[in-house]
């Protein structure tokens, strides 16, 4: 059974106070909370076996070690992936696209085309921005409708031979959009084409089989998915991945050294330069634990009644207007109301103790298109109530009626 | 002439009679609605100052020995505060502006606003009325 009050008994930070009143937490997209269960996971590493990673013989670093890859096998497990050397621990999403942007520098040539979609974050806009003015390739963009939906015609006409990779992200963090990824990655490798998933926005709500999916990168960052900040994944099939070259030189990534000539070590360990964010990466694996524990299916069901309420509530409002109905939406809903800037709204909705996010989300290319400053975005999470939405409700009117 | 001390005074002993953060920002949001608007000729990319969310335009022109400040924003709130700051920096000595410290707005509960994590472009905006004071006091020297 779903019991949202017993689930919320496991954040500590969903008692604290705001401004004198209880938090209302509606920026989960932005970062999730973190249930105890995985603070005891961080205060016991540091707490009781603290020891760099692969290298010791000694008893802590082996049990270290041994956790650290049991977090590797969790995720490995949770997506669907056929060889644990397959996930590449990195900080978090951005730095697994700046990985495969960088690993692709060598190979792009001039006149290849990448394809993004026009309702990507910045972060899976600015290292293919950058990896193009290096090589001479050309950026594409799939166009999106009023709706908040990608065209998806308009996609099939930028294939060609000519392309080399596709980036989409799985959810829009603006619009909260599920995109139709199977369709994108199948016409993709129909021309030979590799796809890079962001799954930023989408692995808290939606649990992707990447092995079903046949996608070829996938990234998401741990803090999205109740985890910690400071660590994410990379997936890459092993196929691509060896033929990639390593990201950063350092230790751990090498197999010998010698002045003449190193050779690099085998995956993951190639991509994984350096002393890792060895707690983070622990404190990943149990928080997918921790929600495969509470399951995927019953998140999303909960989550769907959220945003339905939510959408029913807030659309009330006179002068209310969403942005982003695409019929597959996460729990996010993005909104102006009238020509009230979103920065009023949120300072003072953020007197009230609530916590939304205002701004253009770092997807500038959305609120260009709907010719908008930016949104006021509140995204919910599993451990979200129906009282606390209509809490939202009584701010925004209250902040309507101040700013008006 | 009020000083720059004086006036941060009043406005001080005005916030302390607000009761509630409520009554604080319907203030601050009337202030707003007094702020001297600039020019539309001044309001250009070259003056705006740019926060993460909100804009912010600013021009400085100086009279005789003092600077007087115009501005606008397209957020409400964020034009309240740039009003305070205007009552309190405009019409004032370059040195003057100078030396000055902006501690009140901490004193009148707007400290976050101003807190470089906001990125509301005010921050930016009191370093750019230092910056005038700054250049206007060299063109007096």
């Amino acid at each position: 059974m779903f019991d949202v009050k017993h689930i919320r008994k496991d954040f500590p930070i969903l008692s604290r106070e705001v401004n004198g009143n209880p938090l209302v937490y509606f920026d989960n997209a932005a970062t999730s909370q973190t249930p105890q269960q995985v603070i005891d996971v961080i205060v016991d590493y540091y707490s009781r076996y603290n020891a760099n990673i692969h290298r010791g013989v000694h008893r802590l670093s082996q049990e270290a070690t041994e956790a650290y890859e049991n977090a590797r096998a969790i995720i490995q497990k949770h997506f669907n992936i056929a060889h644990p050397y397959e996930v590449i621990f990195t900080s978090g999403t951005t730095e697994s696209i700046n990985l495969i942007a960088s690993g692709y520098s060598p190979s792009l040539k001039k006149g290849d085309e990448l394809i993004i979609s026009a309702m990507e974050h910045h972060s899976n806009i600015v290292p293919w921005q950058m990896l193009c003015e290096k090589t001479g390739a050309v950026l594409k963009v799939i166009p999106m409708t009023e709706q908040g939906t990608l065209e998806m015609n308009v996609y099939e006409d930028l294939l060609s031979e000519r392309t080399q990779l596709v980036f989409v992200n799985h959810v829009s963090n603006a619009l909260g959009t599920v995109n139709p990824i199977q369709e994108i990655i199948d016409k993709a490798h129909g021309f030979g084409a590799k796809v890079l998933l962001d799954g930023a926005q989408a692995s808290p709500h939606i649990k992707a089989d990447l092995q079903a999916l046949d996608v070829d990168y996938y990234v998401t960052s741990a803090h999205k998915l109740c985890g910690p900040t400071g660590v994410g994944m990379l997936y890459g099939k092993s196929v691509l991945l060896n033929e990639l070259p390593p990201y950063q030189g350092g230790g751990e990534m090498i197999a010998t050294v010698t002045f003449e000539k190193t050779t690099y070590a085998d995956l993951p360990h190639k991509f994984e330069a350096g002393t890792p964010n060895i707690a983070g990466g622990i404190a990943f694996g149990a928080a997918l634990d921790y929600m495969n524990a509470i399951g995927f299916e019953k998140i999303a069901t909960y989550e769907a009644e959220l945003l339905a309420y939510a959408t029913n509530t807030l659309t009330k409002i006179e002068g209310l207007k969403i942005y982003g109905e695409a019929p597959q939406k996460t729990a996010v809903i993005s909104f102006n109301v009238g020509r009230i800037h979103p920065y009023d709204i949120g300072s003072i909705l953020d007197q009230m103790g609530i916590a939304v996010r205002t701004g253009h989300h770092c997807a500038q290319p959305i609120m260009d298109f709907y010719k908008i400053p930016g949104t006021i975005r509140a995204s919910f999470s599993f451990y979200n109530t129906f009282e606390e939405i209509d809490l939202l409700e009584v701010g925004i009117r209250k902040a309507v009626k101040m700013l008006q | 002439m009020n000083t720059i001390e004086a006036i941060q005074e009043e406005i001080i002993e005005e916030f302390s009679m607000f009761e509630d953060w409520m009554q604080r920002y319907e203030y601050m949001i009337d202030l707003g609605k007094l702020l001297p608007i600039i020019a539309p000729e001044y309001k250009t990319d070259v003056n705006i100052i740019k926060g993460c969310q909100s804009k912010v335009w600013v021009h400085a022109e100086l009279h005789e020995d003092q600077i007087s400040f115009t501005a606008d924003s397209d957020a409400i709130i964020t034009k309240g505060i740039i009003a305070i700051l205007i009552r309190v920096f405009s019409n004032q000595h370059p040195k003057d502006i100078m030396e000055s410290s902006t501690d009140f707005i901490d004193k009148i509960g707007l400290k976050e606003h101003l807190s470089p994590t906001r990125a509301n472009g005010l921050v930016s905006m009191i370093k750019q009325i230092k910056m005038y004071a700054v250049a206007f006091q060299t063109q007096l020297n």
